[in-house]
């Protein structure tokens, strides 16, 4: 009797846990992607782009907060301003005047800094066409699961980015590069962030699909900065990412707000330029897309109370215990300066190389010459 | 979906039933445990109690803990009780250590030194592969088995250090990245293993070692002979490289902090916090892998990974021009607790000048003295011993105050500067100056110079003078350079007379880059590495030559095979010199120009010469061409 009741309760429950398992099962898989990725790049050098710096260290330090690790943040800056020595307050750099938000906190990693942020470093990173040695936390390894944000600033121009004062990346090789993403299958859904001036030519020319794009100006425009630091001495942010950080501030990893809200982020008034944004190659309504699926990161959890039984741990054969064998060799530290030892040092055993060509070609030469003047038939005397 | 939901139902059915047997039987839970108890026992090779088996795998933590303790008295035998842990191999024995040094210098300044050690007793060369890493870092671990790393050094800092007014350091180090690493016998394409061993390491570092390689590697033939255990040293297996140009801060601070087994939440490296250490005239940050001794017959080899970091305060700029230093004020934070992972943690205060407690004071005062015997002198620690806790009295935190007038200086006795000496864009000439402040005893150094290749050096042109004579050198190895293949290599062994300079001189010229080569900045100018000078210099007091563990980790970092004589490492400056650039604008303002006069002379010549000239009736007017419409259509001849 008691038994049949339990069995009763039981499938009570089940029945109405089963249902609450497929809602979020379904709500599990609506987003469409599984991780986030996030590629931020400075590409100004020189003091005087210290706002560069700090716009892309304000967008790394919102999207760790929000939830990606270091693994999954590529992060290039081209110069060092925190510990350059113009700096008056050196490892920090500013986001607002008075040195209030120090965006460049205690816990950074930045995986491509200095010379080493190069437009074929840049798209090396995105397409993955990465020389076999390179460490993990340089690579981008992106799957088709993945929502990458892609944030640039510097300077610009209609239809180019300036890496370094030294050479530029245009509009048609980003898109191209994105296009080899799609093909390769390395993003789900894509949001590209610039702000340069005339920032909106840079994605023009996109034409992928599962793109979004935002930019801090229009063509013709340049987008400007905010406020300088008189202690400084420099501008400390642009304007766009100045707003774009307050908004993001106001995020947190469970808010439900969408792109509609990004859109709206520095109008014109604030920012004196006007940003765009492109949804055309977008598949979703931005409306049904939330901040954090690029800005932050997929963490789902299920909890669960069942009992999983570990295997027992993998033996291994034990060594001899090396208790009084008297015959090992007795090790010694190596003389740091042995004079005479150097003195007397014999020089390398070079290996024998044969000779290389301008040798051979001389001999050949001399041979030639001496052929020529007294005649073959000497050959015989030689030989 | 269907099939979701017939599965679910047979898992809980399967549940239910197990849950109908656990109600009925409950007085048989014992008997399962024991079941389960009796299934691991049979695994075991040792035989223990039934009901103890389950406390002794939680207990397995503290019997490692213990173990390190003992590690300098035990034998082998001991590692006998620690196979009865159920769940692993006989665990290999690591020991960490983290000692702070504070020397207060002439200048004002106050200079301090964190030395954290682990040591581990595993061999990474073996076949099957190290997998269970508890001190040891285990990014580091991997890189010395999948290189056969014998040995490597790496370190970073950012200014430099001025002898003259700071004395020696314990260990020192050159501006801008270095990294000198030995490799095992077995590898056979060490060029190739290097590459990529720089390139990990970058990752590793968040630094740019990439950059590293074969312009600006060298094989030095006589410097930097291992430091740590090995009788076979060719040099084949060496290879040393510096970056000047890189920048040291909290992006390679990080990762360098997360080596650490406390990470920085406890115990010193709570001190180490990014603002107050880079705004500090001197900052180098260092780690040292190599085998050493575990004891004194040294018949067994254990790895030791040595992180060092050495910073300097400036008076003025952190000191607020008092001197009056507290850890406050150095690092803007105090210590509460040693590292729990840490077998010793020590805070020594250098008070040799303080025989009597004239110079200066410290509060809290503490009664432990130590003696050790650092760059041939022997130095008076006041040592504060953080794993007891009276250490941190009734504030539980320790925030030590030191408070003094003057102080004399120990004069260096080796000491080096360099310079680049002429006028223009063409030639130069590099002038090494070697002091020897002994005031009777001569000394041999073994000076290191690798000079990029960019920078076409004239040995013909080497001249080595001491004291207005010509000082011939007893051992002279170089290496010419390969334009854009390798740098110059010079290794030269001098005897440095006493209480003279030694002035090492040789011209060069500057060669002129392809125009990809140059960096975007090409007018900051292009950095020489530092000189290595190592020596043997002569010391006052007798050096200890047993390798004992006992000795504070600052003063056991150089192996010392002789008692009159401590090894020493100076760096000197590195050269900043320009090369002749080229004006980068100049393409564009040449083409607009070149383009303007063709166009505009050449086009007139051509249409002067080729076009021809007709007279055209101007256009009638309206009126007229209709008229001439209509007496077309009549079949007159038009107007």
């Amino acid at each position: 009797m008691k038994i049949l009741t339990l069995l009763g309760l039981f499938s009570a429950c089940f029945s109405a846990h089963s249902i609450n398992i497929e809602n979020s099962a379904g709500q599990f898989f609506s987003s469409g992607h599984t991780n986030n990725w996030a590629v931020l790049v400075c590409t100004s050098r020189f003091w005087f782009n210290y706002r560069h710096v700090a716009n892309t260290l304000s967008v790394y330090r919102s999207v760790k907060r929000l939830g990606i690790p270091d693994s999954h943040i590529v992060l290039m800056l081209a110069d060092d301003m925190a510990c350059n020595h113009r700096n008056p307050k050196p490892a920090t750099v500013f986001s607002h005047k008075n040195m209030e938000l120090n965006v460049y906190g205690d816990d950074v990693e930045v995986d491509y800094r200095g010379y080493e942020v190069t437009v074929e470093n840049f798209l090396r990173v995105l397409t993955g066409r990465l020389p076999p040695s390179t460490p993990r936390s340089k690579r981008l390894l992106s799957d088709d699961r993945s929502n990458i944000l892609i944030y640039l600033t510097g300077h610009g121009g209609n239809g180019f980015l300036k890496f370094q004062d030294s050479e530029e990346i245009s509009n048609v090789e980003l898109a191209d590069a994105f296009e080899q993403m799609w093909q390769k299958r390395r993003y789900n859904e894509l949001l590209f962030i610039i702000d340069t001036c005339q920032g909106a030519s840079m994605y023009e020319r996109f034409y992928s699909p599962n793109i979004m794009a935002l930019a801090s100006s229009q063509v013709g425009e340049d987008s400007l900065s905010h406020q300088p630091d008189l202690a400084i001495g420099v501008h400390l942010m642009d304007r766009y990412t100045f707003y774009l950080l307050e908004f993001l501030e106001d995020i947190h990893p469970a808010s439900k707000t969408n792109m509609n809200d990004l859109f709206k982020v520095c109008p014109k008034s604030q920012c004196v330029s006007t940003p765009g944004h492109r949804t055309d190659l977008f598949l979703r309504d931005p409306g049904s897309v939330l901040i954090t699926d690029f800005f932050g990161s997929v963490r789902k959890v299920e909890l669960t109370m069942e009992a999983i039984n570990l295997t027992d741990p993998i033996k291994q054969v034990e060594e001899n215990p090396v208790n009084g064998e008297g015959q090992k060799e007795v090790y010694s530290y190596t003389d740091q300066l042995p004079v005479s030892e150097i003195i007397h040092q014999k020089p390398k055993q070079k290996d024998w190389h044969p000779p290389d060509g301008f040798i051979l070609g001389l001999w050949t030469l001399i041979l030639l010459v001496f052929f020529k003047t007294y005649g073959i038939k000497h050959l015989k005397h030689i030989f | 979906m269907a099939a979701h939901r017939c599965s679910y139902c047979s898992w809980l059915f399967i549940l239910f039933s197990l849950s109908v047997f656990v109600i009925a039987d409950i007085h048989e839970t014992t008997a399962v445990s024991d079941h389960h108890v009796g299934v691991s026992d049979n695994t075991q090779t040792e035989t223990a109690d039934q009901p103890t088996v389950e406390e002794r795998q939680w207990e397995a933590t503290e019997v490692k803990e213990a173990a390190p303790d003992n590690v300098a008295a035990d034998t082998q035998g001991t590692s006998a009780p620690e196979t009865m842990v159920p769940s692993s191999v006989p665990q290999p024995k690591d020991d960490f250590q983290e000692e702070l040094v504070i020397r207060p210098l002439h200048s004002g300044d106050i200079y301090a030194s964190f030395q954290f050690r682990t040591l581990w007793d595993t061999d990474f060369m073996r076949d099957n592969k190290v997998s269970h890493y508890r001190l040891f870092p285990k990014s580091l671990g991997q890189v010395i088995s999948k290189f056969s790393v014998r040995e490597l050094h790496i370190s970073f800092t950012q200014g430099y250090w001025r002898t003259m007014q700071w004395g020696q350091p314990f260990i020192s180090s050159p501006p801008g990245a270095e990294l000198w690493v030995w490799f095992q016998d077995s590898v056979t394409d060490v060029d190739a293993t290097w590459k990529e061993l720089t390139n990990v390491l970058s990752g590793i570092f968040c630094a740019s070692l990439n950059f590293i390689d074969s312009t600006n590697t060298v094989q030095p033939s006589a410097s930097f002979k291992p430091l740590g255990i090995g009788n076979e040293t060719d040099h084949r297996f060496l290879r040393y490289a510096t970056l000047p140009r890189e920048i040291v801060c909290t992006e390679n601070l990080t990762p360098w902090k997360k080596l650490l087994p406390c990470g920085s939440k406890a115990g010193l490296a709570v001190l180490l916090k990014s603002e107050k250490l880079f705004h500090s005239s001197f900052h180098s940050q260092a780690v040292h892998i190599r085998s050493v001794c575990q004891d004194r017959q040294c018949k067994t080899t254990s790895w030791e990974l040595r992180q060092t970091l050495n910073s300097v305060f400036d008076l003025h700029t952190s000191g607020q021009g008092k001197r009056e230093w507290s850890l406050f004020k150095m690092f803007s934070r105090t210590l509460t607790e040693a590292c729990p992972l840490a077998s010793s943690s020590k805070l020594y205060i250098d008070i040799t000048d303080n025989s009597q407690g004239e110079q200066f004071e410290l509060i809290p005062a503490t009664s432990l003295l130590s003696q050790a015997v650092v760059l041939g002198d022997r130095r008076t620690f006041s040592v504060y011993d953080l794993t007891q806790e009276t250490t941190f009295g009734s504030v539980r935190s320790l925030n030590l105050l030191i408070r003094w007038k003057s102080s004399d200086m120990l004069r260096p006795l080796l000491h080096a500067e360099r310079y680049v000496a002429g006028y223009g864009l063409q030639t130069g000439e590099i002038h090494t100056l070697m002091y020897n402040n002994h005031p009777y005893r001569s000394f041999p150094v073994l000076l290191l110079d690798s000079v990029p290749w960019y920078l076409r050096l004239y040995i013909h042109t080497l001249s080595v003078t001491s004291k207005g004579k010509d000082n011939k050198p007893s051992y002279i190895h170089y290496e010419p350079s390969k334009d854009r293949v390798r740098p110059h290599l010079l290794e030269m062994l001098i005897q440095l007379p006493p209480n003279s300079v030694t002035e090492v001189t040789v011209q060069f010229e500057r060669a002129l880059l392809k125009w990809t080569e140059y960096p975007p900045d090409p007018n900051h100018g292009f950095y020489v590495g530092s000189s290595v000078i190592s020596s043997l210099v002569p010391s006052t007091v007798a050096m200890d030559t047993n390798s004992t563990q006992e000795r504070p980790l600052f003063s056991s970092f150089f192996p010392c095979k002789e008692e009159s004589s401590y090894f020493v490492r100076i760096y000197t400056e590195p050269l900043l010199v320009n090369l002749p650039t080229p004006d980068f604008s100049m393409p564009y303002n040449v083409i607009c120009l070149t383009c303007t006069v063709v166009a505009v002379g050449y086009g007139s010549l051509y249409n002067l010469l080729t076009r021809s000239f007709q007279i055209e009736e101007p256009n009638p007017g309206l009126a007229k061409r209709i008229a001439n419409v209509i007496r077309k259509m009549r079949g007159v001849p038009p107007l």
